[in-house]
C-alpha cells in the first residue's frame, strides 16, 4: 500500500499535515516472529557440535565439486529425457489411435504410480532381468551386446530413472499445453490443407511447448534435489558423494550443511535462469495473443472431462 | 456475374445431430460456380453448421453434400463409398478457403508466415517462393506494410484480412466465410466487407454466412435464410429482402 504524499488543503488554501499512523501492532509481532527466528538459526549457528570450520573446508572439497558437476548433468540429462518422451507420450495420448492411447495411458499409470526410488533401484539392477542388452538385426548374426552390469552405472541408471518418471509427469503438463491451444489454430490448420500430423507439428506444438517451457524450469529446479535420491544407486552426484565422505568421517550434519547450501545455490541459478525464459515466452506475451488466460485454458483443459451434461448442446453459432 | 452452369455446391437432405439435438434437419442447398451464396439466419438455425460442413469440419449424419466434384469425405470406388483418410481430406481442404468468425490466425507466426504456411507444406513451394506468393496476397488485402506483424499486433479488421489473403494464396475454388465480421468493432466492419467485395467481383465463388444483409444486396447472387436447420427461403437478394413470410421479416428488420 502506498501512502498519500500530497497534503490536504484547508479552508483558506493552507496546507494541513497528516498524523502518520505507527502501526505498534504490527511491530510487536514483528518483532516477536524475528525473534524466534534468530533463536533457531542461533541452534544451528552456535551449537559448539557443528564444526563450521569444516563445513567451509569441504564446500570447495574436490569430491563435492565433481559432485556438484555430476548432480547438473544428469539432471540436465535427465530432465531432456523427460522432456523428449514426455512430448511423445503426450502425443500418444491425445491420439485417435486407441492402442497408442493405452500404452500412453499405461505407461503414464505407471511411471507415476511406483514410488522414484523404486524405479532407481529397479534400473540399477537391470542386470538381473537383463544380463546382456543384444541389438541385432532379426534372423542375422549381426549386432552388438553389452554386459548389462558395465552399461548400467549408477549415473545411467539414475538418468534413466528419474528421466522417465519425469515423462510421465511431464506428458501430462504438455497434453494440459496442447489442449490449451485453441481449437481455431487447428481447424484453420486443417481448413488449410494440412494433415493431422502437420497440423500438430507446424501449428499445435509450438504453441503448447511455448506454454509448457515455463513450468518445465521448475520440473528441471525439482529435478536437481531429486538426484538426492541417486544415493541408493550409489551415483556420483552431490549427495552420494557427500555421503561417502561422512559415513568416513562422521561429519554428517556438517555435510549435510554443505550440500544444502550447494543445493540452494544451483536452485538460485535454476530460478534466476527460470525468470529469463518466463521472460522471453512470457505469460503475458502468450496473453495478449489468446485473449484468455493461460492459467484459466489449462485449467479448462484439465477439468474438460469433468464437464457436466449441457442441456442445449449444439446450440449458437458452431 | 457470369452464371455458368456447373455446380460447385450441391446438397440434399442434409442432417446432422450433436447428440440429441437435431441441427441441420434437411437441407438442400446449390451454389453455382461464380455465385456469391448469402446465409442469414438466427444463431442456431445451423447455417454455420452447414458451412463447415462444406469442408468437413463437421461431419453430415445423413444426405448428399457435393462440394467441388466431391462427396465430402468420400469416394466412390467399386459402388461403394470409401471413407477419406487424413490425406484425402487435406487434398479436398487445400482447394477450399475458409475464413472464421474468430480469424484463427496463427498466433507464433507473423502476418506473413500466416500466409505463406500452407503453401509451403500443403504447396509444397519453396520458402522464397511461398513469401512471394504471401507478399502479393498480403498487398491484395491491403496490408503489405503489415507483413511482419504478429496477430496481435493487428487490429481485428486487419487479422481477418490476413486471415481472407491466406485462404486466397491457396487458390482456391470456393471460398467459406463463417461469420467474418461478427467479431469485429463496428467501424473495422467495412474493410472487411470492401475486401469481400472486391472477391465477389472478380468472380470468386463464396458462401458467405453473416449478418450483413447490404452486403447480400450489393454483391450477393443469392440469399438464403435458415431457421431452426432448415433453408426457409432463398431467393435473389432484392426479392428475399421483400418477402412477406413474417418470421423472416421479423429476423431482417432486426439486423437491418
Amino acid at each position: 500500500m502506498t501512502r498519500r504524499t500530497a497534503p490536504f488543503i484547508g479552508p483558506q488554501g493552507e496546507e494541513l499535515s497528516i498524523a502518520r499512523r505507527w502501526h505498534i501492532r504490527r511491530w510487536i509481532v514483528g518483532a516477536i516472529a524475528l525473534a524466534a527466528v534468530l533463536w533457531f538459526v542461533s541452534i544451528f549457528v552456535f551449537s559448539d557440535r557443528i564444526r563450521w570450520e569444516r563445513v567451509g573446508e569441504y564446500l570447495f572439497y574436490e569430491h563435492i565439486l565433481n559432485g556438484v558437476v555430476a548432480t547438473i548433468w544428469i539432471s540436465l540429462a535427465a530432465t531432456v529425457l523427460g522432456l523428449v518422451l514426455g512430448v511423445l507420450f503426450a502425443i500418444m495420448k491425445l491420439a485417435k489411435n486407441p492402442v497408442l492411447k493405452w500404452i500412453a495411458e499405461a505407461y503414464i499409470w505407471f511411471f507415476r504410480g511406483t514410488p522414484v526410488l523404486v524405479q532407481l533401484i529397479f534400473w540399477f539392477n537391470l542386470a538381473l532381468l537383463l544380463p546382456y542388452i543384444t541389438l541385432k538385426i532379426p534372423f542375422t548374426s549381426i549386432g552388438m551386446r553389452w554386459d548389462t552390469n558395465s552399461l548400467i552405472s549408477g549415473d545411467t541408471a539414475a538418468i534413466l530413472g528419474l528421466g522417465l518418471n519425469l515423462s510421465a509427469y511431464f506428458a501430462e503438463t504438455v497434453r494440459a499445453g496442447i489442449m490449451a491451444v485453441d481449437r481455431g489454430q487447428t481447424e484453420a490448420a486443417k481448413a488449410g490443407g494440412m494433415t493431422s500430423s502437420q497440423t500438430m507439428r507446424i501449428i499445435v506444438l509450438p504453441q503448447a511447448l511455448k506454454i509448457i517451457i515455463p513450468p518445465t524450469a521448475n520440473e528441471f529446479i525439482s529435478m536437481l534435489k531429486t538426484t538426492s535420491l541417486i544415493v541408493v544407486v550409489a551415483g556420483n552426484d552431490l549427495m552420494t558423494n557427500a555421503s561417502n565422505i561422512y559415513k568416513q568421517n562422521n561429519l554428517v550434519i556438517e555435510l549435510l550443511i554443505v550440500c544444502s547450501i550447494w543445493y540452494m545455490f544451483m536452485t538460485a541459478i535454476a530460478t534466476y535462469l527460470q525468470s529469463l525464459l518466463e521472460k522471453r515466452f512470457g505469460a503475458d506475451r502468450v496473453r495478449a495473443i489468446r485473449g484468455t488466460s493461460i492459467g484459466q485454458r489449462m485449467l479448462d483443459a484439465a477439468t474438460g472431462a469433468i464437464r457436466l451434461p449441457v442441456r442445449n448442446g449444439g446450440k449458437g453459432a458452431r | 456475374m457470369s452464371e455458368s452452369n456447373s455446380l460447385l455446391v450441391q446438397a440434399k437432405g442434409v442432417r446432422k445431430s450433436f447428440g440429441t439435438h437435431e441441427v441441420l434437419k434437411g437441407i438442400d442447398f446449390q451454389v453455382h460456380k461464380g455465385e456469391v451464396s448469402v446465409i442469414v439466419g438466427p444463431s442456431g438455425s445451423g447455417k454455420s453448421t452447414f458451412l463447415r460442413a462444406m469442408n468437413g469440419l463437421e461431419l453430415i449424419d445423413a444426405g448428399s453434400l457435393i462440394v467441388d466434384g466431391e462427396q465430402v469425405g468420400y469416394s466412390l470406388s467399386d459402388g461403394r463409398y470409401r471413407e477419406w483418410g487424413d490425406g484425402d481430406w487435406a487434398k479436398f481442404r487445400s482447394r477450399i478457403g475458409m475464413v472464421f468468425q474468430r480469424f484463427n490466425l496463427y498466433a507464433h507466426f507473423d502476418a506473413l508466415e500466416n500466409v505463406a504456411a500452407s503453401l509451403i507444406h500443403v504447396k509444397k513451394l519453396s520458402k522464397a517462393k511461398a513469401r512471394e506468393r504471401a507478399r502479393e496476397q498480403l498487398d491484395r488485402v491491403g496490408l503489405a506494410d503489415h507483413s511482419h506483424k504478429r496477430p496481435h499486433q493487428l487490429s481485428g479488421g486487419q487479422q481477418q484480412r490476413v486471415a481472407i489473403a491466406r485462404a486466397l494464396a491457396m487458390d482456391p475454388d470456393l471460398m467459406l466465410f463463417d461469420e467474418p465480421t461478427s467479431a469485429l468493432d463496428p467501424e473495422l466492419v467495412d474493410e472487411v466487407l470492401e475486401t469481400m467485395k472486391a472477391l465477389a467481383e472478380g468472380g470468386m465463388t463464396m458462401v458467405v454466412v453473416t449478418h450483413e444483409v447490404g452486403f447480400a444486396r450489393e454483391v450477393g447472387d443469392s440469399l438464403a435464410f435458415f431457421d431452426e436447420g432448415i433453408v426457409m427461403e432463398k431467393d435473389e437478394p432484392e426479392l428475399l429482402l421483400k418477402t412477406e413470410n413474417p418470421r423472416v421479416r421479423s429476423f431482417l428488420d432486426r439486423v437491418r
